[in-house]
């Protein structure tokens, strides 16, 4: 029988909601026992609502001082001896994750299955490749760990009501100096978080500065959505890198997804494919975003973004 | 700082529109331009600098793949690592084998820094650098998007998720590269040519003693599910009301 557990992500607030998307993807193995383990200074708070989550029978949790920022130089040895016991290991493709699981995978050298999309058997997956323009179904040896990162945009979040027990572990594992935390820049606003945001607003270069991105933010904080940029906005320096959706950046699915100014670079849409609608506002109407989009307008962003805004007023 | 060890992977270019092969088997590669992965590069360009800005590194461009791959490996030192070595093999290798050739690599050029993409955007694993300082043991700092050398230290900052996060590793240390960190330099005629007649030494996988065995089995390649053209609205306030009606705002 399969046996999951997932390397739950968090802020030692708030469980992300990534590791819920793992959950969807562990459950689709059919008779899986579905485990979350959490390592943090203090994961009491997040182990109570990785409990809560439907389809976890249990919750590991390795509280120590040294786990207090996520350094897979030192999360990687302790999730490496977690494993032991388990039939597969999960993480999420977000930053934490793909940076994670790789170096777990080597230190107990079995491969790794990067964005599982889909789940065709408990060692058979789908995932994409060359930018999602080709699907790949892969086959895994059964008598291995079988490690893996879920593309969390392939998946629903698994709902609440959930009852796992909670079980606190001190894993006698030595862990390594030579990486150190030293600091971070968050670009926390109040606008909802760009990977699980049900709307989405986005800007390509177009916008031709950060300035002009302004417009972006108050239709967004109006409409309740969060803003997503192209890379080449990024690059130009008009947004910061964590806006970026696409290939190199962040994949979303959101309900909507509008995009002002942007051409719809195959890269920019591996991003954005599994948003649900997908809606493009652009001045050429040979744009390939408009190939994809559900919803097109051919039109100049910078009557249409504050035009829009204004219809929309709450 | 004596020696930075580059890793570079040949892969289809940017550019090319991939294609699935009608019978599911892969994707088509005949006559298809060959580059140098594009993280590869700017990781490349980061050890030039680093070496340009007066540490003197030995730059050794490394990769792994089939006779051809000496033409990405040309190009490395046509933009002015010093030397190049290819492990030649016609199967195709996998990260876990990747990083497990590039560890015996690293434990004959001992590197004080090893520099790659963050990910190649073929396979778009995103695990060999991971993968390589599990098995050196060896610290890893990924998706970098600054990287300042000092005192046997590397202090990167890292593109993630939540914005920029910065940490501090002991050298050795394997870094792999975001696309922010630079903008790789162009190759100029005058080092094409000289780049002939740098040294480029080939050695055979075999001669590693490394398997490359195929880890996880490719059972079929299908193209994406393709999205449908949808409508076009004529002003803001179609567009508005088509996506009130969908309930979407």
């Amino acid at each position: 029988m399969a046996k999951v557990l997932i390397v739950g992500e968090h802020d030692g607030k708030t469980l992300n909601a990534a590791t819920h998307k793992c959950v969807t993807c562990a459950a689709g193995i059919a008779g899986a026992e579905i485990a979350i383990l959490l390592l943090g200074a203090d994961t009491a708070a997040v182990a109570a609502q990785a409990a809560a989550i439907q389809g976890v029978s249990r919750v590991l949790r390795v509280d120590r001082a040294e786990n207090a920022h996520p350094l897979a130089a030192t999360f990687a040895p302790q999730v490496a001896a977690a494993a032991n016991g388990f039939t597969h290991l999960f993480g999420p493709s977000t930053s934490f994750g793909k940076d994670l699981m790789p170096r777990v995978a080597a230190l107990l050298g079995v491969p790794q299955v990067s964005d599982l999309m889909a789940v065709d058997g408990a060692y058979r997956f789908r995932r994409p490749i060359y930018a999602g323009n080709a699907i790949v179904t892969v086959e895994a040896d059964p008598s291995r760990l079988l490690v893996a990162t879920v593309r969390v945009a392939s998946f629903e979040a698994a709902a609440a009501g959930g009852s796992a027990t909670i079980e606190s572990r001190s894993l006698e594992v030595a862990l390594p100096t030579h990486t150190r935390y030293v600091g971070a820049r968050s670009g926390s606003t109040d606008r909802p978080d760009l990977q699980t945001a049900a709307r989405v607003v986005s800007g390509g270069r177009a916008l031709a500065s950060a300035e002009n991105f302004k417009i972006l933010y108050d239709l967004a904080d109006k409409i309740g959505a969060a803003v997503g940029a192209s890379r080449a906005a990024v690059d130009a320096g008009y947004a910061p890198n964590e806006m970026q959706v696409g290939q190199t950046g962040k994949i979303i699915a959101p309900e909507v997804y509008i995009a002002f100014g942007i051409s719809g670079a195959i890269q920019h849409l591996t991003g954005i494919k599994d948003a649900r609608t997908i809606v493009a506002v652009n001045k050429d109407p040979e744009a390939p975003i408009f190939e994809v989009a559900d919803v097109g307008l051919v039109g100049d962003l910078f009557q249409v973004v504050p035009e829009f805004a204004r219809l929309t007023g709450k | 700082m004596n020696k930075i060890m580059v890793c570079i992977k040949r892969v289809v270019d940017y550019n090319v529109r991939v294609r699935v092969k009608p019978d599911g088997s892969g994707v088509m590669l005949d006559g298809v331009k060959m580059s140098v992965n594009p993280f590869d590069e700017i990781a490349l360009e980061e050890a030039l600098r680093i070496k340009e800005r007066g540490s003197n590194a030995e730059v050794v461009a490394v990769s792994i793949g089939v006779a051809d791959t000496q033409q990405q490996l040309r190009t490395a030192l046509a933009m002015g690592a010093d030397r190049a070595v290819l492990v030649q093999t016609d199967q195709p290798v996998e990260p876990l084998s990747a990083a497990q050739i590039f560890l015996a690599l690293a434990k004959k050029e001992n590197p004080d820094l090893i520099l790659l993409g963050k990910q190649a955007i073929d396979d778009d694993a995103n695990q060999t650098g991971q993968m390589l300082a599990a098995l050196w043991e060896r610290p890893q700092a990924t998706y970098a998007s600054k990287l300042a050398i000092e005192a046997g230290k590397a202090t990167v900052t890292r593109e993630v998720d939540a914005g920029l996060e910065t940490i501090e590793v002991d050298l050795p240390a394997v870094v792999t590269v975001d696309l922010r960190l630079n903008e790789p330099r162009y190759v100029k005629l005058p080092d094409i040519m000289k780049a002939k007649k740098k040294p480029l030494d080939v050695i055979t996988l075999d001669s590693l003693g490394i398997a490359a065995p195929v880890w996880l089995k490719a059972v079929k390649t299908e193209p994406p599910a393709q999205r449908q053209k949808g409508i076009m609205v004529k002003d803001t306030a179609e567009l508005v009301d088509v996506l009130k009606k969908k309930g979407l705002i």
